[in-house]
């Protein structure tokens, strides 16, 4: 296989989207253990990151997830999907940024949606598919996810109420732990899988794979790679929003939200919906707010993070798209935002410095004044 | 456009009867747990709550153990 230079500039930048998406979405697993101090949170990020590679190498739906007739296939070049990308990772480290548990997935179609709008026209973009595969499971997902986890919550507390707490506070730790463990291998077989199958289509796309060809090993294996050390790296910005902010967590609580959210996730999956794990986890944990009794949901929090969901894609369509006006104009377009892409990233970067959250901060308590201003 | 209610449905029946059923199991046997350290300290032995909370983790294992089944199959 030999590559033109075009399509190793998409392999890396859909690598550095897999590694923002690992860092994003750590929170949907392990927040709730870590707030209830299940696991502690260097070994909670590092199991979430082997899990993660492990469920990357256990499906083969992947070129499907990824396309899934959003766009055309084939009015999709690699310059488009570059553009694509670039749109996602920035909007995946704005939100980051600022903490908001926004989807990865819907950064990502929206990124490739609004690339291919612009350089190949409005009707390269199948609406229809659209609402169909993405806006219908957005909303319905969470709130299936959130009326489950009450019901779980809520029979939780219900029966174990007169066994001996000491016991009950340990026994859902252990659960918690399994429970988290779950979220995060269904995590891996379906966000790993979303990068694998950009990654596939450029290789079919510039003639070096087959038609309809799988993965090959080495991009099951870097895709699988850059998502367990993007986890691995942990968002404790994000792993704050949900872990501490929506309400607060008790480890009963956290296994119901848990189970709940890779119950949804397993059987949508098995099912062919392609559905934000974000939005799945946000849901359960509120749910789980609400299934305890006077436990209380900070719907001030909530709100932000449903505004961020409803921004999401249409934000990193506008990103994604600027960035394919700017790509197609020719080989220095392409590099213009290649190099506008790392510039943002360094900023974001240096930004967070100043108010750094990680592993020693992360279970402190918290500040008086919070960055959050979206 | 063709949306898929039923399917949704779906998802929304099994998730829901999942996870009251594996809570359940395992709330029921967190309270067995629980009955044992009691028995225990009244002086019996507490075997068969132990064994009826081995039950009941075991039937939520097998369900968990099933569902990731269906990701791999």
């Amino acid at each position: 296989m030999d590559f033109s230079l075009i399509v190793l500039v998409v392999i890396v930048a859909a690598l550095a989207f897999d590694f923002t998406n690992g860092f994003h979405d750590t929170a949907n697993a392990m927040a709730t253990s870590i707030a209830t101090g299940a696991l502690k949170p260097r070994v909670a990020v590092a199991v979430s990151a082997v899990l993660n590679l492990v469920g990357a190498f256990l499906s083969v739906e992947v070129a499907k997830t990824i396309s899934g007739g959003i766009v055309d296939d084939t009015k999709v070049t690699p310059v488009i999907i570059f553009a694509g990308l670039v749109g996602a990772i920035v909007w995946n480290l704005v939100t980051w940024l600022i903490g908001l548990p926004s989807s990865s997935s819907h950064a990502l179609f929206g990124g490739l949606i609004g690339a291919t709008w612009i350089a190949s026209g409005s009707d390269a973009v199948h609406f229809g598919k659209v609402v169909e595969k993405v806006l219908i499971p957005a909303l319905a997902s969470p709130i299936v996810a959130g009326i489950v986890a009450t019901l779980g919550t809520f029979l939780v507390y219900r029966i174990t109420a007169r066994a001996k707490q000491d016991t009950v506070g340990r026994s859902f730790k252990a659960g918690q732990i399994a429970s988290a463990s779950l979220v995060s291998l269904a995590h891996g077989t379906n966000d790993a899988q979303k990068t694998m199958g950009v990654i596939t289509l450029t290789l079919i796309a510039s003639g070096s794979l087959a038609p309809n060809s799988g993965p090959p090993l080495w991009v099951i294996l870097t895709a699988g790679t850059a998502i367990a050390l993007g986890t691995y790296l942990g968002g404790w910005r994000i792993i704050q929003t949900m872990g501490k902010k929506l309400t607060e967590i008790q480890t009963p609580q956290g296994f119901a939200a848990e189970t709940s959210a890779a119950a949804v996730i397993l059987t949508s999956a098995h099912l062919g919906f392609a559905l934000s794990t974000t939005h799945v986890c946000s849901g359960g944990i509120i749910g789980s707010g609400l299934g305890r009794k006077l436990a209380e949901v900070r719907w001030g929090v909530a709100g932000k993070m449903v505004l961020a969901w409803a921004l999401t894609l249409p934000a990193a369509a506008v990103v994604g798209a600027v960035a394919a006006e700017v790509s197609t104009l020719g080989t220095w377009g392409t590099v213009l935002v290649g190099l506008a892409g790392v510039v943002v990233a360094l900023g974001i970067f240096l930004a967070s410095k100043r108010n750094p959250v990680n592993a020693e901060t992360i279970t402190e308590p918290e500040p008086g004044v919070q960055p959050v201003n979206a | 456009m063709h949306i898929d209610w039923g399917s949704l449905g779906v998802v929304f029946v099994i998730a829901l009867v999942s996870v009251v059923v594996v809570t359940s199991l395992f709330s029921f046997g967190v309270v067995g747990l629980s009955q044992r350290d009691a028995a225990r300290e009244a002086g019996g032995s507490g075997g068969g709550q132990l064994a009826g909370s081995v039950l009941c983790f075991a039937a939520c294992a097998a369900i968990i153990g099933y569902g990731i089944y269906l990701i791999v199959a």
